[in-house]
């Protein structure tokens, strides 16, 4: 557990690329959601950039990776916005771009650091999209897990999930989903879906 | 469900490779994914420059060519290009002119066509947008992402890559693109889903004896489900959704459009329907075109898209075109 320690470069590093396997383990997952309110490719883009986040992690910085927080999550969300493509692209590529700009260049960071810095993104995400909570997008999960996240990374964790299995019920507003009115209801959305799994893997970033 | 693959991560750079062998004229590069016109950039023309998910074909890459687009992105298949895509698209054809983004109304394709912008005014490129937005099965509101861009992104890229290639400012061809995609509507129909060749399986089901109505062109599910309808039926529910949103006053043009599997006897059957409509509401029809077009993969089905045309746009609309997609006048 690392809720209370100084979180560096090291960190934050591998939980991206504990985001990657987690994306790469529910890409088929991610990708059956997205059949059926969506266009069934969401599972196969977030694999591709985690992918493309993974490689560009081990070769920057010749092969010492990015040396503070904000630099892995700038070249984490620069390497999303070039290679997944969709809504999915540009918008994870801004909530990591926009965190890791917010976080500057400290050389760590506590969880409440964090915290705010990953509230800009999600600020940033929602202006992008024009989305809000309760539209059925990526919002339902990022926004109360970032509210949880001073709590810690499993109380962020547990929120994310939440919010992910909340959007079920709901009528998407936002995004493809949209398109079905009424019929996208009963079904969870795949980029909370997704963004939930992000959430979840800051719990490993301390190597656990 | 068997597919003409090789394996499903490869799809889009093989197609790429086959329409560089099998068109010489374009520049065509699988690796960085871009089509684009041999002869560019065009001196003195305003370049267009389109794009979107893979899956459409022959849209965008099948529209390269004098008198359209001057390069299209491939996405991968049902999934908008990335922005440095796009912006090396339109540096590879800008001659000073400025370039014009035509953009199908989806949240990835506006995200990353505006990021897109952005490099491409940041290397000192004038750019300009319109949005293709003309698929009356969405509700234009502030309840949903908006309407779909469909069948009219043809319209739009004829049209307005006649006008360039006449030499006109990239003001006249934006406003001309725009004024297109304002007088343009679509409906489609499916009576089959697709199958992505990375999922392997059909989008939805469908059960036999029924079909869905308002749908979109990446296998999303329409907005409703019927039992099997007749090609007129199809034809009267199509033309009268369209035209509760498009009151022509002008002639139109009609694009009878194929979803990829729907052969083109039952194409041009459905087509005899539309027009038959049209006569009863009392709509003359300028042109039309009858093809598979925008398609969505193998998905069964037709769309039909009316544009309401002045004497200028069918001018345009009948102006020489050397595309893989469409050609004539030459």
């Amino acid at each position: 557990m690392v809720d209370g320690e100084a979180l560096d470069a090291g960190f934050f590093s591998r939980w991206m690329l504990a985001a990657a396997e987690d994306v790469e383990r529910e890409a088929d997952r991610l990708t059956e959601l997205d059949a059926a309110i969506g266009d069934a490719d969401h599972g196969g883009n977030m694999r591709r950039g985690f992918e493309a986040v993974r490689t560009a992690l081990r070769t920057d910085a010749d092969g010492a990776g990015p040396g503070t927080p904000g630099a892995v999550l700038m070249l984490a969300g620069r390497t999303l916005v070039s290679t997944v493509g969709g809504a999915s692209g540009p918008l994870y590529g801004t909530l990591l771009r926009r965190a890791g700009k917010a976080l500057g260049d400290a050389e760590t960071v506590d969880v409440a650091g964090l915290a705010a810095a990953l509230r800009t993104g999600v600020d940033a995400v929602a202006q992008l999209g024009g989305a809000a909570v309760g539209d059925k997008t990526m919002l339902d999960a990022l926004i109360p897990a970032v509210d949880a996240l001073p709590r810690g990374f499993a109380a962020a964790t547990a929120a994310a999930e939440e919010g992910a299995k909340a959007t079920v019920p709901l009528q998407a507003r936002k995004g493809r989903a949209s398109y079905l009115g009424e019929r996208s209801i009963g079904h969870q959305d795949p980029g909370a879906t997704s963004s939930a799994l992000l959430v979840g893997a800051l719990a490993r970033g301390g190597g656990a | 469900m068997k597919m003409l693959i090789n394996v499903p991560e490869s799809v889009v750079p093989d197609a790429l490779r086959g329409m560089a062998a099998a068109h010489p004229e374009l520049a065509v590069d699988p690796d960085s994914r871009l089509v684009v016109r041999g002869d560019a950039p065009v001196a003195g023309k305003v370049a267009l420059v389109s794009g979107g998910g893979s899956g459409h074909e022959p849209l965008h890459g099948g529209f390269v060519g004098r008198g359209m687009l001057d390069a299209a992105c491939p996405g991968e298949i049902f999934t908008s290009p990335v922005p440095d895509q796009m912006a090396r698209a339109a540096a590879a054809v800008d001659s000073g002119e400025g370039v014009l983004f035509v953009v199908k109304n989806y949240t990835g394709d506006v995200l990353n066509f505006d990021m897109a912008a952005e490099l491409a005014e940041d290397e000192g490129l004038r750019v300009a947008k319109v949005l293709v937005q003309d698929d009356v099965a969405v509700t234009d509101s502030t309840f949903t992402a908006g309407r779909r861009g469909t069948g009219a992104t043809l319209f739009v890229e004829k049209i307005a890559g006649a006008l360039a290639e006449e030499g006109a400012p990239l003001e006249r061809v934006e406003a001309v693109a725009r004024q297109v995609s304002e007088a343009s509507r679509s409906f489609g129909a499916a009576l089959s889903p697709c199958t992505t060749p990375a999922k392997g399986s059909p989008t939805f089901d469908l059960p036999a004896g029924e079909l869905e109505l308002g749908i979109g062109i990446h296998g999303e599910p329409g907005r409703e489900r019927r039992p099997m309808m007749t090609s007129g039926e199809i034809a009267d529910f199509a033309v009268d959704a369209v035209l509760e949103d498009l009151r022509p006053d002008a002639p139109v043009l009609a694009l009878v459009n194929g979803m990829g599997a729907t052969p083109l006897i039952e194409l041009y059957g459905f087509c005899a329907e539309v027009h038959r409509v049209l006569a009863e509401r009392r709509v003359p029809v300028a042109r039309t075109l009858v093809g598979n077009y925008v398609t969505s993969l193998d998905m069964a089905g037709a769309s039909v898209t009316l544009c309401q045309a002045d004497e200028e746009l069918l001018r345009l609309w009948d102006a020489p075109v050397a595309t893989p997609g469409l050609r004539w006048g030459l």
